[in-house]
């Protein structure tokens, strides 16, 4: 008899947890739930985390993702305005924000997955053909800085084009046509970026050559004008030369004129007191030094020297 | 003995051991009870608590209680914890990273600049948890979100920027700004991740265009090499030239002062004698006269005195020098 009150207390027992465990469900920060009876919906659906009630096993919980999902698009070969074939890929992030929309029109993140492909990679396409590669590539005017020799030489007209959309305004272009197409899945599109553009194979290859050239010109150019500062730097130094050596021949005569004038002067300025005696002088100076032996002196017996010899001591 | 545990009939548990096995039991539900209600967090942690899967609060490093099994259950967030992430590289730890294929890697770190070529672009992200409970439950799989944001913010950095700025001189530039939008868009996500720096590492032409590069870089240092080697030269021979100049403007100088103080020595001279000759001009002159002949005279080797009255003289006289004569 014990024994068999315990085994009904113990079925009780359990059956009521198992009725509780059927009514309960709890509900993570990362999720929400939408409450379907016999397949049906029920109710507005449940989003705040906690432990929830529900009608045990007639009611069942559907869990759905509340956090932000990721979508990885696969890279696609888009032409741009310019016939110019690239790899583009981007990424995407979504969120359901229906969830019961979200499970009647495509209740798996699979089946959302395929249908965002379509809806993003379409929206990509559409803007990608409709621009220039340049309006992709770059997000804004900012002047770039180039190198010197780049400014003058590199093909970059084309990249020189003034941007009228930019990276920044594609892809939020892409972002707002493909975001009028979800609402219906119970889907918000919260993201869409462009993670990677690359030139397809055959670009890339002309992309190299063209890169190639160019810095080929550039070197080309580096190595002229070294020769060229060389020859300036001699024809500078020829210069430099010439000055340097005339400079110093004008001051030479300049000092050496300066100090003869100044002998002149200094000659004058004596002399002129008696110029009868400095020549008197000078002449009794020029005699003594261009007397030789080798001169013949004829005398008359008119000379004063030789007044004595003639007229005896008188002189007269 | 063996056998016996596999025989059911042969099993009979006494009275005594089934109460042991209740205790048993007990102890362990005890001891579980013990280790799900305290927990302790780490100093490089904190620990975010949720009751029936609803986030309750944040417990910071040290010992703590919740509410044991999983009523309560614990988060650990390594809130100080830098973490980094790699484009274009991996660093090789074996077993906590692996080496990706080297064409993905490519596909990683190729991108295109804003006067549209190419450069190979390596860099690294630093990051760590800013808020703990939005990095648990905002955003699913959050690695792979902050690399697509990364990719995604360093493309549109290098996007705008030329070749030799991603190259050379905006390295630094680009890190800064990858960081700033990298942040905007991690925020928009509500991550609560908080980006620490971003850094190029290795950035390169794609390798067929690097001998390109290479020569460029080259042909700089034979430029560079040129000039100097001009320079030089030119640094030779100027300071020569300086010298020499200033040797030829101190011998002019020189000159002067010789040629003045000689002038100034003979007017001195000139202006002495004749100070003394005023004062006996007429004997003066006839000694001067006189001194001169007596000095000229003995050199003279043929002296002729001709009578002032005797006439045509000079046809008579030998006048071949004494030289020619001997011969």
């Amino acid at each position: 008899m014990k024994t068999k009150k315990i085994a009904t207390i113990t079925i009780i027992v359990i059956v009521l947890l198992i009725v509780l465990a059927s009514s309960l469900y709890t509900i993570r920060e990362t999720e929400q739930v939408v409450i379907t009876q016999f397949g049906r919906p029920v109710g507005s659906p449940v989003t705040r985390a906690g432990l929830h009630l529900k009608v045990p096993f007639v009611q069942k919980a559907n869990y759905f993702e509340k956090r932000l999902l990721e979508w990885d698009g696969s890279p696609n070969q888009v032409p741009t305005s310019d016939k110019k074939y690239i790899w583009v890929d981007c990424f995407a992030r979504w969120k359901i924000v229906d969830p019961l929309l979200f499970m009647q029109s495509v209740s798996t993140e699979a089946e959302a997955h395929a249908r965002l492909d379509n809806i993003v990679d379409a929206a990509i396409r559409d803007l990608i053909t409709k621009n220039l590669l340049i309006e992709v590539v770059r997000s804004s005017n900012r002047e770039m800085e180039l190198s010197e020799e780049e400014k003058d030489l590199l093909a970059i007209e084309e990249a020189a084009v003034k941007i009228s959309l930019g990276r920044e305004e594609i892809t939020r272009e892409i972002l707002k046509q493909a975001s009028v197409m979800v609402p219906q899945y119970g889907i918000e599109l919260v993201d869409v970026r462009i993670k990677r553009i690359n030139y397809v194979e055959e670009v890339r290859q002309k992309v190299y050559e063209r890169m190639i050239s160019e810095r080929q010109r550039i070197a080309a150019r580096y190595r002229s004008e070294g020769q060229g500062k060389r020859a300036e730097i001699e024809g500078e130094k020829e210069k430099e030369l010439q000055r340097i050596t005339s400079e110093a021949y004008r001051t030479a005569q300049e000092i050496i004129g300066k100090a003869d004038a100044e002998a002149v002067r200094i000659y004058a300025n004596a002399y002129n007191r008696d110029p009868e005696f400095y020549s008197f002088l000078k002449s009794l100076e020029s005699y003594r030094a261009t007397m030789d032996n080798n001169s013949w002196l004829l005398l008359t017996t008119e000379a004063e020297y030789l007044k004595y010899l003639k007229r005896g001591a008188e002189g007269r | 003995m063996a056998n016996q545990y596999g025989d059911f009939a042969q099993i009979k548990l006494p009275p005594l051991k089934a109460k042991w096995i209740v205790t048993g039991i007990v102890v362990l539900v005890a001891l579980y009870v013990v280790f799900s209600t305290f927990y302790s967090v780490k100093a490089d942690e904190v620990g975010v608590i949720l009751r029936f899967g609803r986030y309750i609060r944040i417990t910071q490093p040290g010992l703590h209680l919740k509410l044991p099994f999983s009523i309560e259950k614990l988060y650990r967030v390594r809130i100080k914890h830098i973490f980094k992430e790699e484009f274009g590289f991996r660093t090789i730890r074996p077993g906590i990273r692996t080496e990706y294929a080297q064409a993905a890697l490519l596909d990683e770190s190729l991108m295109l600049t804003g006067d549209l070529n190419t450069a190979v672009v390596e860099w690294i992200v630093q990051y760590r948890v800013k808020n703990p409970v939005d990095y648990l439950f905002k955003v699913r799989n959050i690695g792979e979100t902050i690399r697509n944001a990364s990719e995604f913010a360093m493309r549109e950095i290098v996007g705008d920027r030329s070749v030799t700025e991603v190259l050379t001189i905006g390295r630094i530039e680009i890190g800064t700004e990858v960081e700033k939008t990298m942040q905007q868009v991690l925020d928009s996500y509500q991550s609560g991740i908080h980006i620490v720096t971003a850094k190029l590492q290795d950035v390169n032409p794609p390798d067929p265009v690097k001998p390109a590069f290479n020569e460029v870089n080259e042909a700089k240092q034979e430029r560079e090499k040129l000039i100097n080697e001009a320079w030089q030269e030119y640094n030779r021979v100027i300071p020569q030239a300086t010298g020499e100049a200033e040797r030829t403007i101190r011998k002019a100088e020189g000159y002067a002062l010789n040629r003045v103080n000689r002038a100034n020595g003979d007017a001195q001279k000139f202006i002495s004698i004749w100070q003394e000759y005023s004062k006996a001009k007429d004997v003066t002159r006839r000694r001067l006269y006189l001194e001169m002949m007596t000095d000229i005279l003995p050199k003279i080797e043929k002296k002729y005195i001709i009578d002032s009255s005797q006439q045509g003289m000079l046809p008579f006289l030998d006048l071949t020098p004494k030289e020619i004569k001997e011969k």
